[in-house]
């Protein structure tokens, strides 16, 4: 990324904030959600992972902040720190609204252990809304998979299709993700374990992406460690030698 | 043209064939004209003229909508500033006859209601009387495909005078003390906005039209941009100047065809004279235009969904804690406006600030455009100063509700707006007003609802438009929206609780606070102003399982009322269910229930008022 | 196909952001968006299939399927709905037999609907290509199909 001269300035200034009554320093450009986890505030998030790009999405990260005489609830992965806000985590009008953002989850999501889970410590045990309104979602549309995908991976071999609430990750003409390589960073990076991935008897699957590939198993110690198609990507991007990956990472 | 004195000149020939006297027909060739058979009305003429070689005694305009839309296709007619409504193509050869001689074909004048009378001039006719058309009355003087005609009537004499004779902070403190906010609805002032845009770090900026309007329901912006496409031009480049911006966009409404061929055949027209490109006017200032479609999206109204749309990305909003003047487009400093915020700006320019101030109200300076539309007798485009009473626009300049009806609701706003009852018909339209009410000004939707319109069932319509629009990024709108609609739709289908009720507001407070974007956290409006205004009629659905307005169609009934019905068989023949039995003349029809499909055509047919809905 | 897809992406100067105007031509060139057009396109411009299906997907305008002869277009903006425009497309829905989104067996019309046309004063309204009815009864139908019938 580049930066202006004055961007770098604002950079490297720090602000002082109020997090629930404490006061903190931290370096301006930073967002709130990470000031509060760099100094063991915990703030629940569900869409939000440190190496890809906030989003926004599911506004668990909800906090109150008072600026002047107003009051008003931003997302802490998005919103900047600034000098003298004030900030509150778990306010009354806070809880509140993580709770119905849970219960609304809950209703899409009725059979997920992770959203059941974390709704249970919000005291919502089962949805407000009437059963017939239930579904059995797992996917919450958080889009990290995607983002994965596209940010760290580079690949984008999945997308987030239609819109409103047909919306989520599929491949393309909900075929097999022809670009996928197998890397399965969407397994790993999926909050509620929407995406199953699984290694057998040589092969890999990604069902979700109508993906299986082939592993490759080391020359030496004989384990499948990594899809075959994901070696050759990283292989051709770093122009690596053709036996590179011949041999696994605990053999080297 | 390389300078102010090229321009002058030109418009000063211009207008001199213009003022030549000779009689004029302007007719209507707008989108809501069209439906009427505008268009072969206007070839009509011009095969006239041309068959009878009158090119030179008369001028002949096709032009943009004149507002009146409901009587199209309509003319104005000089000398004599005629109305002429409802006109055939079997009309054209009078009317070019009598036009030549001086005079009038009464029966395509407008008839007064009270008086049977006719009545000759525009200005006359009450749907125009009441309006203030300082944006919108130049549509009936130009033909909006023709630079020429804008710049007669001293088009782009504002830009020329901004250029030349005004710094970039002199524009905006002119602006700024216009009071002129921002017409796309949330009222937000436009000076402030260019000035922070101004002020923006960063060499590259970027001006946006935003002419996407979503308001199903509402083609105010249609009327300006496809009637007179170079004032939102000539608003633009003033703009740009004044931020310091060199590329402008227009985003416009892919379902607005007309719109989007004029404005392209404005920005062509602009480039060929001077106007856009390089050293406009000899001014040394460069700007250039794009024109981008939309794709069929409500929320790309949206200032930052409209902005990814732009960069080629799907229209998801993001947060906008960094400010869109700041981090807009590909992350530089942006200025999006509405399309009548554009227009108005080459007035306050060539007119002053205090010619502004003296229309409309303290607060909400200038005039609206807003589409009346739905149960009134006269829909169209209508433009009034701000701060007029609801019940003017809709009993005056609208000339009340059709068929005698009763008035029920009238709406703003569109989908992020509200329904306000009968006992505000006297509240000033204005942006805090109609934000007080629950509801909001929107881009300029009115819809007016009479006692046949159910107000859980306008409610349910809303929130189904906004669940198929919502861009199902954040979960309160896309979860929420979902599970509202689901309740409403329950409602109306007589499965109602009566826990809903609170079950809606929870949601609504909820939606307000936690939505990702202005979509979402509007999103309640319609449902919380009609529980608000209209609870009755939600307990009448809930508890007595009966829609009052009888229109929700698991609720009611039909059935014939024998006394009335002389047995004419209309009904029968149309019936698609093949519902209704003919029990021959002068016998009642007989209508089985277990067949009917509650479709109401029998009862939009009957003319002897026999059909019943219960 | 060749040249079309080639054509409109010069039109456009190759330009990424310009992504909606280009997929917008395409579906005027062919009717809807072909799977062969966007895959070229996808390749000539290096955008991702990916993001070109959720494009595709995210924007109403778009058919990713084959769509009739004759585009049948319901409003259903508000100014149509309050004067009964679902009525008329309930009745278009019977008189097709088919429900909206869909095309007619013998390839004829497609029935779609759209929020608001800009013409909100004549609702409701319909529009079979481009010519637009007014005011439309559930009486009117069947002679505006008819119309369009061969
Ligand atoms: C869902 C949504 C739809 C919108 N649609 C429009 C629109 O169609 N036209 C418009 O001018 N503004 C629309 N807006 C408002 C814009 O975001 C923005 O505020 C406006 O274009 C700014 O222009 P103004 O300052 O001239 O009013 C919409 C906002 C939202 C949240
Ligand atoms: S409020 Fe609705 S439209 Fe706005 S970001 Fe959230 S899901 Fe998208
Ligand atoms: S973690 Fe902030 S919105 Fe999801
Ligand atoms: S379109 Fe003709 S008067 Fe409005
Ligand atoms: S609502 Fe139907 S044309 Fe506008």
């Amino acid at each position: 990324m580049m930066f202006a001269g004055w961007e770098l300035l604002r950079l490297s200034e720090s602000v002082t904030l109020t997090i629930n009554g404490q006061k903190y320093s931290a370096e301006k450009g930073k967002t709130i959600l990470q000031v509060a986890v760099d100094n063991g505030i915990k703030i629940p998030t569900l869409c939000q992972h440190e190496e890809i790009e906030p989003y926004g999405a599911c506004r668990l990260c909800i906090v109150e902040i008072t600026k002047g005489t107003r009051n008003r609830i931003v997302t802490s992965c998005l919103y900047p720190v600034e000098e003298g806000l004030i900030v509150q985590t778990d306010s009354p009008a806070v809880v509140r609204n993580r709770k119905m953002l849970l219960d609304l989850l809950l209703t899409r999501c009725s059979e997920n252990e992770v959203i059941r889970d974390l709704a249970g410590q919000y005291g919502v045990k089962t949805p407000s809304f009437r059963e017939e309104y239930w579904e059995k979602h797992d996917c919450i549309v958080c889009g990290l998979c995607v983002r994965a995908c596209e940010q760290v991976v580079g690949v984008s071999a999945i997308s987030l299709v239609d819109r409103g609430i047909h919306k989520e990750p599929k491949p393309p003409y909900l075929e097999k993700a022809k670009n996928c390589i197998g890397c399965g960073s969407c397994y790993y990076v999926c909050p509620t374990h929407a995406i199953h991935m699984e290694d057998k008897n040589g092969v890999r699957r990604i069902d979700r992406w109508k993906v299986e590939f082939k592993l490759k198993k080391c020359s030496k110690c004989g384990i499948e460690w990594a899809p075959v198609a994901q070696l050759e990507y990283i292989r051709k991007k770093w122009n690596l030698p053709a036996d590179f990956f011949d041999i696994c990472p605990n053999c080297k | 043209m390389k300078s102010p004195q090229d321009l002058e000149k030109l418009q000063q020939t211009l207008s001199k064939k213009l003022d030549a006297g000779k009689p004029r027909i302007s007719i209507c060739n707008g989108t809501a004209c069209r439906p009427y058979g505008s268009n072969p009305v206007a070839e009509a003429f011009k095969a006239e003229i041309e068959k009878r070689d009158l090119g030179n005694q008369l001028e002949f305009k096709v032009t943009g909508c004149h507002g009146f839309c409901e009587r199209g296709p309509v003319a104005i007619v000089e000398p004599g500033n005629l109305f002429y409504q409802k006109i055939k193509v079997e009309d054209v050869p009078e009317i070019v006859e009598k036009t030549l001689k001086g005079e009038t074909v009464s029966r395509l004048l407008f008839k007064a209601a009270e008086t049977g009378k006719e009545v000759a001039g525009q200005n006359e006719v009450p749907f125009y009387r009441n309006q203030t058309r300082i944006v919108l009355g130049n549509n009936v003087r130009i033909d909006p495909t023709s630079i020429e005609d804008y710049i007669a009537i001293g088009g782009y004499s504002a830009l020329s005078k901004a250029l030349h004779t005004m710094q970039p902070d002199q524009i905006i403190d002119v602006i700024k003390q216009s009071g002129l906010r921002g017409r796309g609805g949330g009222g937000f002032p436009t000076g402030l906005k260019w000035e922070t845009c101004r002020k923006a770090h960063g060499d590259i900026k970027y001006v946006i039209v935003n002419a996407d309007e979503g308001d199903p329901g509402a083609y105010a912006n249609e009327g300006l941009l496809s009637g007179n496409p170079h004032s939102v031009l000539e608003g633009l480049i003033i703009g740009a100047f004044a931020i310091g911006a060199h590329q402008g966009y227009v985003y416009v409404r892919n379902e607005y065809p007309l719109a989007l061929k004029n404005i392209n055949i404005a920005m062509q027209q602009a480039e060929k004279l001077g106007l856009l490109g390089k050293d406009i006017l000899g001014s040394g200032f460069d700007f250039s235009v794009r024109i981008n479609r939309g794709g069929g999206a409500f929320v790309c109204g949206e200032s930052t969904a409209l902005m990814a749309s732009l960069e080629g990305k799907t229209g998801e909003p993001r947060a906008k804690y960094i400010h869109t003047v700041e981090k807009g487009l590909w992350d530089r400093p942006s200025d999006l406006n509405n399309v009548e915020t554009w227009a108005n700006i080459p007035l306050i320019i060539s007119k002053g600030p205090e010619w502004f101030n003296s229309i409309g109200s303290k607060g909400n300076t200038g005039t609206k455009i807003f589409s009346l539309t739905g149960k009134v007798n006269n829909t169209g485009l209508v433009e009034v100063p701000m701060g007029i009473k609801l019940r003017d626009i809709i009993f005056d300049i609208g000339g009340g509700i059709r068929g005698n009806k009763k008035f029920k609701a009238v709406q703003t706003g569109g989908p992020s707006g509200g329904c306000l009852p009968e006992k505000l018909l006297d509240l000033a339209v204005d942006f805090d007003e109609l934000t007080k009410a629950g509801s909001m000004m929107g881009s300029g939707g009115m819809i007016v609802m009479d006692e046949d319109n159910c107000m859980v069932d306008v409610a349910r319509y809303f929130l189904t438009f906004l669940e198929e629009e919502s861009c199902g990024k954040c979960v309160p709108c896309r979860e929420g929206v979902k599970r509202m609609k689901q309740i409403l739709t329950d409602i109306t289908e007589g499965k109602g609780r009566e826990s809903d009720l609170d079950l809606l507001k929870e949601l609504s407070a909820h939606l307000k606070d936690s939505a990702l974007c202005a979509l979402g956290s509007s999103a309640p409006n319609p449902v919380l102003t009609t529980i608000k205004y209209f609870l009755d009629e939600y307990e009448a659905h809930i508890k007595q399982k009966k829609c009052p307005a009888g229109v929700c169609k698991s609720l009611i009934k039909f059935s014939i009322i024998d006394e009335k019905c002389p047995g004419c068989g209309m009904c029968v023949k149309i019936c698609p269910a093949h519902a209704i039995t003919d029990m021959g003349k002068k016998k009642p029809v007989i209508l089985d229930q277990s067949k009917c499909i509650k479709c109401r055509t029998c009862y939009d047919v009957c003319r002897m008022g026999a059909v019943k809905i219960e | 196909m060749k040249d079309s897809i080639s054509i409109i992406i010069k039109k456009y100067g190759n330009d990424k952001s310009q992504l909606v105007s280009i997929l917008q031509d395409i579906q005027i060139e062919y009717n809807y968006l072909p799977r062969s057009a966007l895959d070229k396109l996808s390749k000539k411009m290096g955008i991702p299939q990916s993001h070109i299906y959720s494009m595709a997907t995210f924007f109403r305008a778009f058919s990713l399927k084959e769509r009739g002869k004759h585009i049948v277009n319901v409003c259903l903006g508000t100014a149509c709905h309050v004067r009964g425009g679902e009525l008329i497309l309930d009745s278009l829905e019977r008189q097709l037999d088919i429900k909206r989104g869909n095309t007619t067996k013998d390839g004829n019309f497609t029935l779609e609907t759209v929020n608001c046309m800009g013409c909100c004063a004549t609702g409701p309204v319909v529009k079979i290509d481009e010519e637009y009815f007014g005011h439309m009864t559930n009486d009117k139908v069947e002679p505006m199909i008819k119309k369009y019938g061969e």
